[in-house]
């Protein structure tokens, strides 16, 4: 095949690129739009078997090592995604990029061996920079994956003089990639990798078990970008439209995220180091709280004229969207008002909870984003809050200094009354206290969000 | 390739990324993540470029590792960004069920 048709066929792939980044976009368009992506992807990866580059011959060598390693790769990646729960999904893409940034950076640096002194300086710099912060993408993500998996504490880990072995290390592997540049050599470049890799384990750290996501959709972008610098080392059009769209769509996507959490990107990476660390009492809490028995919920429920559901990652956890929508359905052939109150970063990713009610067929409707249900709060008399905290927690606007000032929340405190179903008086992801659990107003029932649910809605049958 | 034709390419992929997702609710944004993350799987091609023009064990040994992760995330993200639409799909369909 000559280089002009690869090159188109190529082209081909990066608009099928296009095309399934304007579907995802719209509601109805999505799924196709992910469908054209998986298709242009097929094309690209096929076509290369069929392009003999310079100084090469078909069939490629190393086609059996090729081939066998795609075998495993789909071995591992598609049980993977079939088989994760929903709750897990946003560990899962965390993962799935930091392969990605790993295979970019081992990409680079083969090509580095193979070309040795005969590289050019750009593609150096190139190289050098695939292989920063591909890295960087690559132990980045492993953490973030071990922070929502709760392999590790959720909250930020900020250790005495933390930025300045951050800034340190972050100076040593600019350096290092300078000294890759004008030495040339294997063994700095392998140090260079290993001091990324730390970069990314430092520079992920500090940051707060909510603001996870944000960081995730950041470390994204990242991976575009090194398989952008790839593109060029290798001399692929393709890559580099790839890479390139995924990096800028990336970027726009992370601001858009940091808008809907109301934080600024450089507060969501930097604002552990710069907030006062708060005192979190965790346990030995001996303040009164109004804890009810299911009958107590579903009086309250009962009586009620408007009701609006908060969900939280507690519902994903417990499986409870079909209770829940049981419950919703069962109020609202009372007459009472239902809606679901969906702060944009309940869960652990923007967007996890439309996905998981969509699950159970919640009528779109009554899915209300937070400009919208807010202002009827005031006419609400019972906010059902399910598994959430973070997304309702009044510390976000009255306590200046705590990991989630300045997130806009969900009004709760306004409704008539209150009612948690959570497991048990812990904080939420962020490590935060939540003064409304004090509240006069508010009634707690503990236990698992379904069997609490199923309970209040066997309570309601019988009432 | 001309540096000027690359640097063209690039500066118009920054502008159509841009553009195709500037407006998108929040309803989409765990997917449009997961689905771009996919996308980026396709250095994969690159991978098997750089297997092709292995010629050392260490060079292949590194590239066949790279073919594994590349394909994990491709792959993966495809199938995983398409679980999570397939639910939203759902829900279309009930609506334009139902009557207005």
């Amino acid at each position: 095949m000559n280089r002009a048709i690869y090159d188109l066929i190529g082209l081909s792939a990066g608009v099928c690129f296009i095309l399934a980044l304007k579907g995802l976009s719209h509601p109805r368009t999505a799924r196709r739009g992910n469908l054209i992506g998986a298709l242009g992807a097929t094309i690209a990866t096929l076509v290369v078997f069929f392009y003999a580059s310079e100084g090469s011959s078909l069939p490629l060598n190393n086609l059996g090592w090729i081939l066998g390693a795609m075998v495993i790769g789909l071995l591992i990646g598609v049980p993977a995604a079939r088989k994760v729960q929903m709750t897990q999904m946003p560990q899962l893409v965390a993962l799935f990029n930091g392969v990605g940034g790993g295979a970019a950076a081992l990409v680079a640096i083969v090509e580095y061996l193979r070309l040795g002194d005969g590289a050019t300086v750009a593609e150096v710099v190139a190289t050098v920079f695939t292989v920063i912060v591909g890295c960087v993408s690559f132990s980045g993500s492993i953490i973030t994956f071990m922070k929502l998996q709760e392999l590790m504490t959720t909250r930020p880990v900020v250790f005495p003089g933390g930025r300045f072995v951050i800034a340190g290390t972050l100076v040593s592997v600019l350096g290092c990639g300078g000294w890759v540049i004008s030495a040339l050599g294997t063994t700095p470049l392998l140090i260079l990798a290993g001091l990324s890799l730390l970069f990314g384990v430092l520079f992920v750290l500090p940051v707060g078990g909510a603001d996870v996501p944000i960081v995730i959709s950041l470390l994204n972008a990242f991976t575009g970008l090194t398989v952008a610098a790839s593109g060029y080392v290798l001399d692929s059009t393709l890559l580099i439209i790839a890479g390139t769209l995924v990096g800028a769509s990336g970027t726009i996507l992370t601001r858009l995220m940091a808008e809907a959490m109301g934080r600024s990107l450089f507060g969501t990476l930097f604002g552990a180091f710069t907030a006062k660390p708060q005192d979190v009492a965790v346990g030995g809490e001996t303040r009164p709280v109004r804890s009810g028995s299911p009958d107590d919920v579903a009086i309250l429920l009962n009586y009620a004229r408007r009701v609006v559901i908060v969900p939280g990652f507690g519902l994903a956890v417990a499986q409870a969207q079909h209770t829940v929508r049981e419950l919703a359905d069962l109020l609202t052939a009372k007459g009472i008002d239902v809606a679901y109150g969906i702060h944009p970063v309940a869960g652990r990713m923007p967007g996890h909870m439309n996905v998981l009610l969509a699950e159970a067929n919640v009528p779109y409707e009554q899915l209300a984003e937070m400009d919208e249900v807010n202002p009827t709060f005031p006419q609400t008399d019972v906010a059902l809050i399910i598994g959430a905290n973070d997304v309702v927690n009044p510390a976000a606007k009255n306590t200046p200094g705590c990991p989630i000032y300045g997130m806009p929340i969900l009004d709760v405190s306004l409704a008539g009354n209150v009612i948690f179903l959570k497991r048990s008086m812990r904080p939420g992801f962020a490590g935060i206290e939540n003064e409304l659990l004090y509240d006069p107003k508010t009634t707690l029932l503990f236990g698992d969000a379904k069997a609490s649910l199923t309970k209040v809605v066997g309570a309601l049958k019988s009432l | 390739m001309e540096p000027m034709a690359i640097v063209a390419i690039f500066v118009l992929a920054v502008f159509v990324g841009f553009e195709v997702v500037s407006k998108v609710s929040s309803t989409l944004h765990t997917p449009l993540m997961s689905g771009a993350n996919a996308i980026h799987g396709v250095i994969l091609v690159g991978a098997i470029i750089v297997a092709d023009h292995s010629s050392t064990n260490l060079e292949l040994g590194l590239s066949v590792a790279a073919i594994i992760l590349a394909t994990i995330n491709m792959v993966g993200g495809f199938v995983v960004t398409d679980r999570m639409l397939e639910m939203f799909k759902g829900k279309g369909k009930e609506r334009t069920k139902a009557p207005k």
